[in-house]
Formats: structure tokens, sequence, C-alpha cells
């Protein structure tokens, strides 16, 4: 039987995603515009007899997905901007040590404390491994409801199959929007296999004493350590290489946008057909790896790109390495909060046409 | 059929369960839908307003920005609706609360008297419901003819009482346009 | 023939790189006794934090983990939710736990976190080279401090009593202070350990057992002076003893009987 449709805010959907993804362990701090997942979780683990905390800071509740993590089970965290600058910390050692988990950033504008309002100014931190030292994470940007419901379910076993944490990149409109969703499978985490990398129960997994840690002071192990997680790196780009794309065969102007700005850009996509003017849309779902290559394909057939972002300009800089100076590549962005119009972003791309 | 529509109110004109129920009757009716509600930092007070918009296809931005139709549940809402509707669009207005029309000779302005209607079966909380008819009535995008099986999900068990109220309201908003 | 004293099963028998005169070596070995006889050290999971301690994963025979300076009991916090059948000895020193770490330690205490810290409070930074600690004591010399620590003229702050601070809050159930300079005070320690990780197993909240330790490197004395110094200033300032113990009375008592505070 066909799951039913509901009707859900984003936050909450993600929220009751990663329940049915078989989360056992939440831990979160408030801050706006991501307020409904942490309460979501709030009411809906503590049902289900799972962890929940509301931590002292996300400072803390990164950490305490890091001691969760250690354990094997599937843990998560949630923020918006600023609070997503203070996990760093944590998003580190969680990549130093090979930990699984997933981190949701509904985000806000910036810098500082900036506006509650949506933005996409976080690129950089999201896409660069955001803290300090050699790592990445695999960052994943839904466009609406249903994808950030669909990303985060898929975002745990992704996690756990790389160990690297996923970071979901929504902002406050995918995170406060209602649409129909179609939730997935629940999981039971009971079910989940035990980790032969996490501590705990060693006598009945057979191994010896484990020992979580990202700390190497030794210069050649700690290298080689290094060098191996980029090995594994290389293969998840050759795993994880997601977009979708729109009208992009015969378009002469690609916009290039992820999240909110591909549904904006897709709206003004729809305005310039009707009016006959060859447009086309390519959006990155996986941030990081960046689908460089198909980029450049579509560069070397003679397309334009033009970037459209809630930022002064970040995502374009992928765009231009993929495009690699084969084709030239214009940006239109909105930020301190605002969300472009379709209208504004279709008068764009008409005066880059010459219409 | 691609129905966008902006709904402004001062909060606690249930502006926000207007655009919810809209959409969710929308979507019980097999259409695909968004919301998006502004969000401001304060959780009381001043204008509240949402983007909602209704689709036989898939809906491309979220945001309403040239809306087919407005709802204007107060004065001090009718210069944002005014702004935002497109060229030959519907502004729907409360009449009972706004006096002074949208300055939009080209759209077509819709007069219901909702906080009336709404007194007149009793409660005026439900003026909300009575707009949500009339823009049932007028633009075709939701059609709201199985109301009852749709509140019942809509709501939770101890808000059923208040069903029929709701029905009726709707009923009123259609039937006066 | 009985074995009568022999190396804990949960001490890995190889020499530490800790400094000659330092006491975490005696706190590794009592922690490990009392995780041997309570039969747990395929349950037992130690975070090693920042700090001279944080090869304790090289030294004790079971699972560690190793998280962010002063989140240690927020990674605590994870692993006992997660593994509560489990032994979680959550082992902090002073820059982690009373500096950096104040607000993990303060809300863990708080929630009344079934997990135990074992707080070593040597009153200085030893690994970063003897910096001013939380717990330096006024007049006491840093690098960070170089005419002594003056909370006056300075603005450096007095040293903080954290079992007395943590006693304040409902979710800590025990909270003692012992010491590793003499036997008698080495053997109470350890029964102070000993009834932390009981009240773990029984889950009934926060443990803490806070062991003022010698400093001899940073301290800039010989291992005999350090011991004089410890006894003549540490325990003046912080005293020994069970700070707070609301610990259900019905539960096994432990083997030895509590020691006063002195």
């Amino acid at each position: 039987m066909a799951e039913e449709i509901r009707l859900m805010k984003g936050n909450e959907a993600i929220g009751e995603a990663a329940v049915r993804a078989g989360c056992r362990a939440y831990f979160g701090y408030p801050i706006t515009p991501q307020n409904e997942l942490t309460a979501y979780m709030a009411k809906h683990m503590l049902a289900k007899g799972r962890t929940f905390i509301q931590a002292e800071s996300e400072v803390a509740a990164i950490n305490m997905v890091y001691g969760a993590a250690s354990t094997g089970a599937r843990a998560m965290t949630s923020s918006s901007s600023p609070g997503v600058s203070l996990k760093q910390e944590g998003i580190s050692y969680l990549c130093g040590a090979d930990l699984p988990a997933v981190i949701v950033n509904v985000a806000r504008s910036g810098p500082g404390l900036g506006g509650i309002s949506p933005s996409q100014g976080d690129y950089f931190q999201a896409t660069r491994g955001g803290g300090h030292g050699d790592y990445y994470t695999i960052v994943l940007a839904p466009k609406g409801v249903q994808d950030a419901a669909d990303l985060t379910y898929e975002a745990f076993s992704i996690s756990e199959k790389w160990r690297v944490p996923v970071l979901i990149l929504a902002d406050g409109l995918i995170g406060q929007m209602m649409e129909g969703v179609v939730l997935p499978e629940p999981i039971d985490p009971a079910t989940l296999p035990r980790k032969p990398w996490a501590v705990g129960h060693a006598v009945e997994m057979g191994r010896p004493y484990n020992h979580v840690t990202s700390m190497n002071l030794v210069p050649d192990e700690l290298e080689a350590a290094n060098h191996a997680r980029y090995a594994r790196y290389e293969r998840i780009k050759k795993d994880i290489n997601r977009y979708e794309e729109i009208d992009v065969e015969d378009a002469d102007v690609v916009f290039v946008a992820y999240g909110t700005s591909a549904r904006v850009s897709h709206g003004a996509l729809q305005m310039a057909r009707a009016k006959g003017m060859k447009v086309g849309l390519f959006r990155p779902i996986s941030l990081w790896p960046f689908p460089y290559a198909r980029l450049h394909e579509l560069a070397e057939k003679g397309k334009r790109f033009l970037c459209v972002e809630m930022s002064m300009g970040q995502m374009i800089e992928d765009v231009r390495l993929a495009v690699n100076g084969k084709a030239p590549v214009y940006f239109y962005g909105r930020c301190g909060g605002n969300i472009p119009s379709q209208e504004e972003v279709f008068a764009e791309v008409a005066r880059l046409m010459g219409k | 059929m691609t129905e966008k529509t902006f709904i402004a109110g001062f909060g606690g004109q249930g502006v926000i369960s207007l655009g919810q129920l809209w959409v969710y009757s929308a979507m019980k009716e097999g259409l695909k839908v968004t919301f998006f509600p502004f969000y401001g930092a304060e959780k009381r007070g001043g204008i509240a307003r949402a983007s909602v918009i209704v689709s036989n296809d898939e809906i491309t931005s979220p945001l309403v920005t040239s809306a087919d139709s407005v709802v204007v549940m107060n004065q001090d809402s009718v210069e944002i609706g005014e702004k935002v509707c497109k060229e030959g669009g519907t502004i729907f207005v409360n009449s009972s609360l706004v006096k002074k029309d949208p300055a939009r000779p080209d759209a077509n302005i819709v007069h219901v008297p909702c906080n009336d209607i709404a007194l007149k079966l009793g409660d005026v909380r439900i003026a909300n419901m009575v707009m949500m008819g009339a823009l049932s009535k007028v633009t075709g995008a939701v059609k709201l003819d199985n109301l009852e099986t749709v509140l019942k999900s809509f709501f939770p068990a101890s808000k059923h009482s208040l069903i029929a109220l709701n029905i009726a309201a709707v009923e009123e908003g259609k039937k006066a346009v | 023939m009985e074995l009568a004293y022999g190396h804990p099963k949960s001490l890995k028998p190889i020499q530490t790189k800790y400094c000659p005169g330092c006491g975490h070596g005696v706190i590794h070995r009592l922690i490990a006794e009392v995780v041997d006889e309570m039969g747990l050290q395929t349950k037992a999971i130690i975070t090693n934090p920042v700090g001279c301690s944080i090869w304790a994963d090289l030294y004790f025979d079971f699972d560690s983990v190793q998280p962010a300076h002063g989140r240690t009991p927020a990674a605590a916090t994870g692993i006992k939710r997660m593994l509560p059948d489990h032994l979680v000895i959550c082992y902090q020193g002073d820059g982690d736990l009373a500096a950096i770490g104040t607000a993990e330690i303060i809300h863990a205490a708080n929630r009344g976190e079934k997990f135990t810290t074992i707080f070593v409070n040597n009153a200085i930074y030893g690994m970063t080279g003897g910096q001013m600690a939380p717990t330096t004591l006024v007049g006491q010399h840093a690098t960070t401090a170089p005419e002594g620590r003056d909370p006056g003229v300075a603005g450096m702050g007095y040293p903080i009593r954290v079992c007395e601070l943590l006693a304040t809050l409902e979710g800590t159930k025990y909270l003692a202070r012992g010491s590793v300079n003499n036997m008698v005070n080495i053997r109470k320690t350890k029964n102070y350990i000993r009834k932390a990780f009981e009240a773990q197993m029984r889950g009934e909240g926060f443990t803490m057992v806070e062991i003022l330790s010698q400093c001899p490197t940073n301290w800039q004395m010989n291992p005999v002076q350090s011991v004089e110094w410890l006894e003549k200033n540490m325990i003046t300032y912080y005293p020994l003893g069970e700070i707070k113990n609301t610990l259900n009375a019905t539960a096994g008592a432990p083997a030895t009987s509590p020691a006063k505070a002195n």
C-alpha cells in the first residue's frame, strides 16, 4: 500500500526521517529557524525511548554526538548557521576519528549573529571541511520538504558506509515551509548491526579493545592516516556525484543553483522557456563531492552559466573550477536573508541573453 | 493549473491556519502544494503573512512574488497585498475591517465581510474560514467539497466539535461571492 | 601459594610516559584495580582528556574514546546514554574540567549523567608546560602567573573548589576528594572510586572523585618536595573526604568504611 502523503514542515520532516532512519540519539540546542526540528525530536525520540538531550550549547551537542557515534549508534544534531560554526570543533574530531554522524544546518544569514532569514552563506564552511585540519564532510542539499526527508534518511547509511559525517545543508525556507511528503520505511535501531570499530560490547564482538581517537603525535603516522582518509575521499567522489538537470540539453544559458535557489531558478527557467529562451538548470545535490565532471562536460558543449545563490557568491568558485575557463560564468545573488524572486532571476538571464 | 496565493493579516487572525488548511485540502484533492510562512524573531504581533501555492505540476519557487490571488485580512496588510498581486490578479479583502480598497485598478477586487459573517455564525475567530470559502469559490483552485473528512484529519480529536462551525463558515464564504 | 598482589589485568604492563613523582600512574592503577575487582574490564570505557593523561588509552586495557579538550563530559554523556550497562569513566584534568569544559561538567552533573568523573587536580597545566590552572593556589607560580597567582591587581581569580561547586546540584549523588600523597590517602581514594563506580552501575546519578595529585615537573620540585607541598598547601585548601554523599543508603555497602573528611 502506498504510504499516505503528509503535510509537514521541512524541519519536522527532517526529524521524522531521522527517527525512521533508526537515529538512536539526538542532541541539540535551540536556534531559529530550526527549533521545530529540536522540538520534534524531543517529542518523538523520548516517546520511543531513545535519547534526546537539549544540550547546554552546540559545542556540547556535537560532542555528545561524538560520544554516541563512538559506540556505533546512529546519532544526529541540528542547528542553524551560528550554531553550526560552534559545532566545527566537534565535526573536525568526528572526521579525525572517522566517526559517522548526521548534522543538519537549517541555514540563516550571516556573518556574526546576522539575521534569522534563509541564506546560503555557509557553502564555504560546509564544503571545505569547516573546522581545522585536512578533511571534508559529505554535504547534501535538499530543495524541498520531500527531498529533505529523503536525504536525511539516506544520510545515516551513507555516513556509516564511509565513516564520514554527512551534513544536510538546508536553509530557513526549507525548514519553515510545508509541503506534501511521503515518508520512508521506519528502521528499528535494534536491528542495526554493531560496528567493529566502535567501543562497547568488546566480548560479544570478539574483538580487541578499541580506541576511538583523532590524535596521533607521530607526523609520519598522522600523514599516513590523512592519506588513507583522502584515498577514501576519492572513492566517495566516484560513488556520490549527484545532480538534477532540467532542460539542459538545448540550453544556451544554464542556471547553476542548489536548494532554495534552484527552486527559484526553476521558476525563472519556466518564464524564460515561455518566451522561447533556451535556458536550463543544473542543480548540484551533493555539494561535496561537487559534480565537477558533468559541469565541465556542459561547459565543453558551449553552454554559459549563471550561478544563482543566496550569498555573495560561494558555490560559484566550484562552478569556475568545474568550467575551468571553458565557458563564461556569471553570478546573481541576494543575501542578508533575502530570497531572490523568480522574476528578478528571469530579468537577469534575459539581460544576459540580450532579450 | 497553478494558483499562487499571498495571504496577509494581523497576528491572531488565523492567516497561518488559513494557509495551512488551504494547502492541506488541496493536497487531499491530489494537488502539489507548498506553504511558506513569513517568520520573524517574535512569536506574537505584527503582520502575519504566508505564501501558498497549489498546482497540478511540480512547484518551482515556493515564494509567491507575483500572486494570482491575494488575501488581505486587515487594513494594515493592504499595502503589502497590493504590491504582490500580479497584473490582472484577484485581491480578496476582508471588507469588515478593510475600508479602503487596494490601489490596483487592474485587479479584480472581491469584498468578503468575513468578520460580520463569522460573528453571525457565533465566533469571530472563524473569519479566516469564511475567507477560505470565498477563495475556493472564485479561484476554483481548491474545491473544498469534502471538507468534513479533511477537517477530521487536520484537527486533533479534541477540536472535532468545532468542525461543523468551520464548515458552516466556509459555506457562507462561498455564498458571499 | 596464592598471589597476594599483582599487576591489574586492566592496566597494560608497560612503562608510562608520566614524569617521576606524577600522580597519574597511581590513579590509573587504582582505577584498574577497582575495575578488575568489580569484574568490569570488558564493560569499561574511559574517555581520556586533553592533557598529560591523553595517553590513557596506551595504559588501560579496555575501550577508550578521546574527545575534544573540555568536552569529555559531553562525550561521556553520549557514550553512557548509548551503553547504560557499561562502566563509563570520564577522566579529566583541572584545565579540561574546570576551565575549558566548565559548561560541560556542570550540565552533565546537573543532568545526573550516570558516568563517573575522575578529576585529577594537580593545580597546574602539565602537558602544555606549567600554565596557571583554575585550581592553581593563590601565590603559586606558573608560566602565566610568573609572580604567583594574584587574584587582586592581576585579576587572576581564585582557585575553584569543584566538589563544593557541584555539590549544590541536585543531579550529583556522590562527590569525594582524595589524594595520592601517601598510602592512607591512596587507600581512601580507592575506596571513593569503588563507591562511585558501584553507584554508577546501580544507575544512581552523577558521581565524581576529585584526586589531588603531584606535578613535580611543573611545580619545579623533586617528588618528595612535591608530596610535602601538596600536603602543606593543597590539602589545606581542598579538604579531603566525601564532600557529598546522597547515595541510596540501602544499596550494598562497600568493603571499607567511608573516610571522614580530614
